[in-house]
């Protein structure tokens, strides 16, 4: 009697480990799973590291110079010096509004004709006028908030040319914490780990029991002393080292050659990886137990899985942003609890409560859908 | 010497494997089985025999503890296959009709999988991967991923790889499906050594031929046991009523249907030139005369065949009239095309890379003739097919129909021929009745003309209780209908029918076969890909075809009188087969 001979309940070691080395053996000679698993993170996080960024860095706008002051020329030479805007001179309101509509520029500010009279009677602000290209609210944004300080620079500016102080009002000083110069990308990609561990636990694992059905293969190991939960687990390990891989894959990838900073320990992002993992290769492993067909598994896994970890999750759009019913919705994502414990980890570090939180909530969703599954996944045909 | 170990004979001389006892499975509201009973004993093969949809499968899977019977008992060496369904999976062995091979493992690495499944080990498990692998010829394959072995041989691994650990009951559910006849008969052999071991072997078919070669059979038709013992019993039952009309002048096909208006006479079929007829009762044969078969026609006494017997359960065969005939109209042929030459191909060739699938094919089809193509899976049949409707694009050569080259106006050409694909490419989920508008439709029929059709489709075929029954829900003989009246409707000249009757049972077949008849006489022209002999015979000729070539042809006659030798006197279709592919691959290794 070897170790190969150990039984635990129904689970015989060396049948186990038969099926998870057919399994194996499966996912190395499948170019599909080795591009899902490892080639699809490493273009995902070049993407989410290189291509997107939310950050505005210049803004192209158009000025419109109606006045011919002094404070007038001033004011423009502010913007023209500024490092977020690329200022298009333009000599009509009429003409800017044209590059506005087709998109040529994301705003426009008109110096009035009354700019310098007003500012000598103190009243310049209200001849500035911006207009910004409202179908892109993240860039008003920006140019609304840029502007502002541009306004203030050249308040600053004309007090010190005057030989006065500043005027000592209150002053605003920003300062963000764990991610300081606010670059996008250092939340973005822990975000997107999450997404590609979804694509990896639960597009993968769809396939797999149905691609036994469709095949044939589940009706000869059925007829074979292998057991439920021997054929269960086969379909589950190899898929979760496949899974922990690729996610070390991206940490390294995150943190060695894009430069994103991770702060937490290894061991809180194992945990917490486990837990996500458990949970999406459990629902993709129901799906693919209740439908028996690799296609509608696959839809199925894309639509319950993929689109809400990508779009309810809260890596990209802000959820308390959202309208409350689908705040709700989110609750019953797990990829929220995952990108909330990830960004936590490469942003701030191993802050425990907020990683325990979110770890309960994988636990469950583990534990459900795992739990699915076994109650689902029959011995015969017809069950 | 016997591949596997002895299994252990019953200590009480009882020799009962498996006992089926008053067995119903309902699927719904659709009764799949309906009180079966019956035994399998050790030590033979038990053949399971039945056309598609008679519950075979369904059987063999509650043997195999895979489906749970409605009401019932099965007994598998004294096990419950429910209750006791562990210990049933230790000494059953079953094979389903898609063997699950691991299509991405090699030979040795299915091997090691089920045997590690089966806890076959130690010196045991290199002992039988090596009498396994002797035994079934796979020795020189054994890197070989599965998905890259022939038919044959994938067949062959899925019996290797179910007798690990030496099951008591083998269960193997059409095992011979898809196998061309050589590797069918070797597959037979060892099936054959192995009961002769002492397991008891359920092999279940379509093919009544092979019901003849088995010990005991349980024949099924619509769930329904018709006939359960000895297949020799049954067979001499029909002795002196089966007998074969020889030396026919004229049409053989008219000759049938004249035959079969006979009161004596309650089944027929072509043979070669040749008509094989089962008789009501022993010796009262039909007059001559009323057959007008010729002046030198004679009957001879044959020997009864399974396929006989089943008809007579039956209650006989169809008639020989077929009143889509006299719905046809006359097909003509337009000005300039030559009548001898309606169907041609000239070196087809066609290449998927290094793979040659067709290779300088030549043949043409008469006009009102029916040609086959016979050969095993993978030989190049649905390529030659193919490329012959304009769905592929030679690499050399040409193909052309009624004059007009496929490769030049493929769509022109499709408009003359009907086809009809080997699994009923008819939309399930529409009824019968939209099955029939649809495909009148897409064929260019309109306004009165189609209400006209449809109708006389309806009538022929008398689909008139099915009209809003959807297609997948029909009877098997039924859907057979409802195909080919979807593929006749715009009236081709010329028709193509894919593996047609594969499966079906012998009355649906020979229903078929009666309608493809009665056009014919209209002067349509039929082209059949079959991989079954038996649907060969209906044939004016065949063309046989192996490795992407053409390696004889000739009528059903010619073929078995070439493959005559002074040793066999009556060779069959399959025998004419086997020895021409063997003589192909001897002249092939000479070349070489």
């Amino acid at each position: 009697m070897t170790m190969l001979d150990v039984e635990i309940g129904n689970i015989k070691l060396r049948r186990l480990l038969a099926l998870c080395r057919k399994e194996s053996a499966q996912i190395v000679r499948d170019p599909s799973s080795i591009l899902i698993a490892f080639v699809l993170p490493v273009i995902l996080l070049l993407i989410f590291g290189f291509g997107i960024n939310l950050d505005a860095n210049t803004v192209r706008i158009g000025l419109v110079v109606e006045d011919t002051g002094a404070e007038a020329r001033r004011f423009a030479q502010v913007l023209e010096g500024s490092r977020y805007f690329d200022v298009v001179h333009d000599s009509s309101r009429q003409h800017a509004r044209t590059l506005l509509a087709a998109g040529e520029i994301r705003g426009m500010v008109v110096i009035a004709s009354d700019f310098s009279a007003k500012v000598r009677q103190g009243k310049g602000a209200a001849a500035i006028q911006v207009l910004t290209d409202g179908a892109e609210p993240n860039t008003a944004n920006f140019l609304g908030s840029y502007m502002e300080g541009a306004w203030q620079t050249w308040l600053g500016q004309r007090s010190i040319d005057a030989g006065q102080t500043p005027p000592p009002l209150a002053e605003l000083s920003a300062r963000y914490w764990f991610n300081p110069s606010t670059v996008s990308r250092n939340f973005l990609l822990p975000g997107s780990i999450s997404v590609i561990m979804t694509i990896i636990g639960a597009l993968l694992t769809s396939l797999v029991i149905a691609r036994e059905w469709e095949r044939g293969t589940m009706e000869s190991l059925l007829a074979t002393p292998v057991s439920r939960m021997e054929l269960l687990l086969s379909k589950i390990l190899p898929y979760y080292v496949l899974g922990i891989f690729a996610m070390a894959l991206c940490v390294v990838m995150a943190t060695l050659i894009i430069g994103v900073p991770y702060r937490g320990s290894l061991l809180a992002l194992f945990v917490v990886g486990s837990l996500f993992l458990g949970s999406s290769l459990g629902l993709g492993l129901f799906l693919s137990t209740t439908m028996r067909n690799q296609l509608m598994a696959a839809q199925a896994a894309l639509t319950a899985a993929f689109l809400p970890a990508t779009m309810l999750s809260g890596y990209v759009f802000e959820i308390s942003s959202m309208p409350w019913p689908v705040q709700l919705a989110s609750y019953f994502i797990p990829a929220r609890y995952f990108v909330s414990a990830l960004q936590t980890l490469f942003q701030a570090g191993d802050i425990w409560p907020i990683l325990a939180i979110n770890a309960a909530f994988l636990l469950a969703s583990s534990i459900f859908w795992l739990g699915l599954t076994v109650l689902k996944f029959g011995r015969r045909l017809d069950d | 010497m016997s591949p596997v170990a002895n299994a252990d004979p019953s200590p009480h001389g009882n020799d009962i494997a498996i006992v089926i006892a008053d067995l119903q499975q309902q699927f719904g509201a659709r009764p799949a089985l309906c009180g079966i009973d019956g035994t399998v004993r050790r030590g033979c093969i038990t053949g399971l025999v039945g056309p598609d949809g008679a519950g075979k499968t369904t059987l063999i899977r509650i043997i195999a503890g895979l489906l749970k019977p409605s009401s019932g008992t099965v007994q598998v060496e004294g096990l419950d296959p429910i209750v006791d369904s562990v210990k049933l999976h230790e000494i059953v062995g079953y094979m389903p009709q898609k063997f699950g091979l691991y299509e991405d493992l090699t030979v040795l690495e299915n091997l090691r999988l089920y045997a590690d499944l089966r806890n076959v080990t130690g010196t045991a498990r290199e002992a039988s991967f090596k009498r396994l692998l002797q035994f079934t010829d796979l020795a020189r394959f054994t890197e070989r991923l599965a998905g890259k072995l022939s038919g044959g041989m994938r067949q062959k691994l899925g019996l290797a790889c179910t007798l690990l650990g030496t099951p008591k009951v083998l269960l193997l559910d059409e095992p011979s499906v898809g196998v061309d006849p050589i590797s069918r008969r070797e597959l037979w052999h060892m099936v054959s050594e192995l009961a002769g071991a002492g397991m008891a072997v359920v092999w279940s078919t379509s093919y009544l031929d092979e019901a003849e070669l088995c010990s005991d059979v349980l024949l099924m038709h619509a769930g329904k046991l018709e006939y359960a013992g000895v297949p020799r019993a049954l067979m001499e039952s029909m002795r002196g009523r089966s007998i074969q009309l020889r030396h026919i002048e004229g049409n053989q096909r008219h000759v049938l249907q004249r035959a079969l208006r006979q009161p004596e006479v309650i089944d027929g079929v072509i043979q070669g030139a040749a008509l094989r007829l089962v008789l009501r009762r022993a010796g009262e044969r039909p007059d001559l005369a009323g057959l007008d078969a010729g002046a030198s026609a004679q009957m001879v006494d044959v020997e009864p065949r399974f396929e006989d017997a089943f008809i007579d359960i039956l209650g006989g065969g169809p008639g020989g009239d077929s009143v889509l005939a006299e719905h046809t109209r006359e097909a003509r042929l337009p000005a300039g095309v030559d009548p001898l030459a309606v169907i041609s191909a000239k070196a087809l060739t066609r290449r998927f890379g290094d793979f040659i699938a067709t290779d300088h094919v030549e043949f043409s089809v008469k006009r009102g003739e029916i040609f086959g193509l016979l050969g095993p899976n993978g030989a190049g049949k649905s390529t030659i097919f193919k490329m012959m409707c304009g769905l592929l694009a030679p690499s050399e050569g040409t193909a052309s129909v009624m004059g007009i080259d496929l490769k030049k106006s493929a769509s022109r050409a499709r408009r003359e021929l009907g086809y009809m694909a080997q699994k009923f490419a008819l939309y399930g989920n529409l009824t019968v009745a939209q099955n029939l508008d649809f495909f009148s439709g897409i064929y260019g029929l309109q306004g009165h003309a189609q209400r006209t059709m449809i109708q006389s489709m309806i009538k022929v075929f008398a689909l008139t209780p099915f009209l809003s029954t959807q297609a997948n829900e029909l009877p098997l003989g039924f859907k057979q209908r409802l195909a080919l009246s979807c593929s006749i409707m715009h009236q081709p000249p010329l028709l193509f029918l894919d593996e047609p009757t594969s499966g079906v049972d012998p009355i649906t077949r020979r229903e078929f076969w009666t309608h493809i008849n009665g056009l014919v006489d209209k002067g349509v022209t039929v082209m059949v890909t079959t991989h079954f002999m038996d649907e060969a015979e209906y044939c004016d000729r065949i063309g046989l075809v192996y490795h992407g070539r053409i390696i004889a042809s000739g009528t059903p006659d010619e073929l078995k009188e070439s493959a005559r030798t002074s040793a066999a006197e009556n060779v069959t279709m399959e025998e004419a087969f086997i020895r021409l592919v063997q003589r192909n691959d001897v002249a092939a290794q000479e070349a070489a």
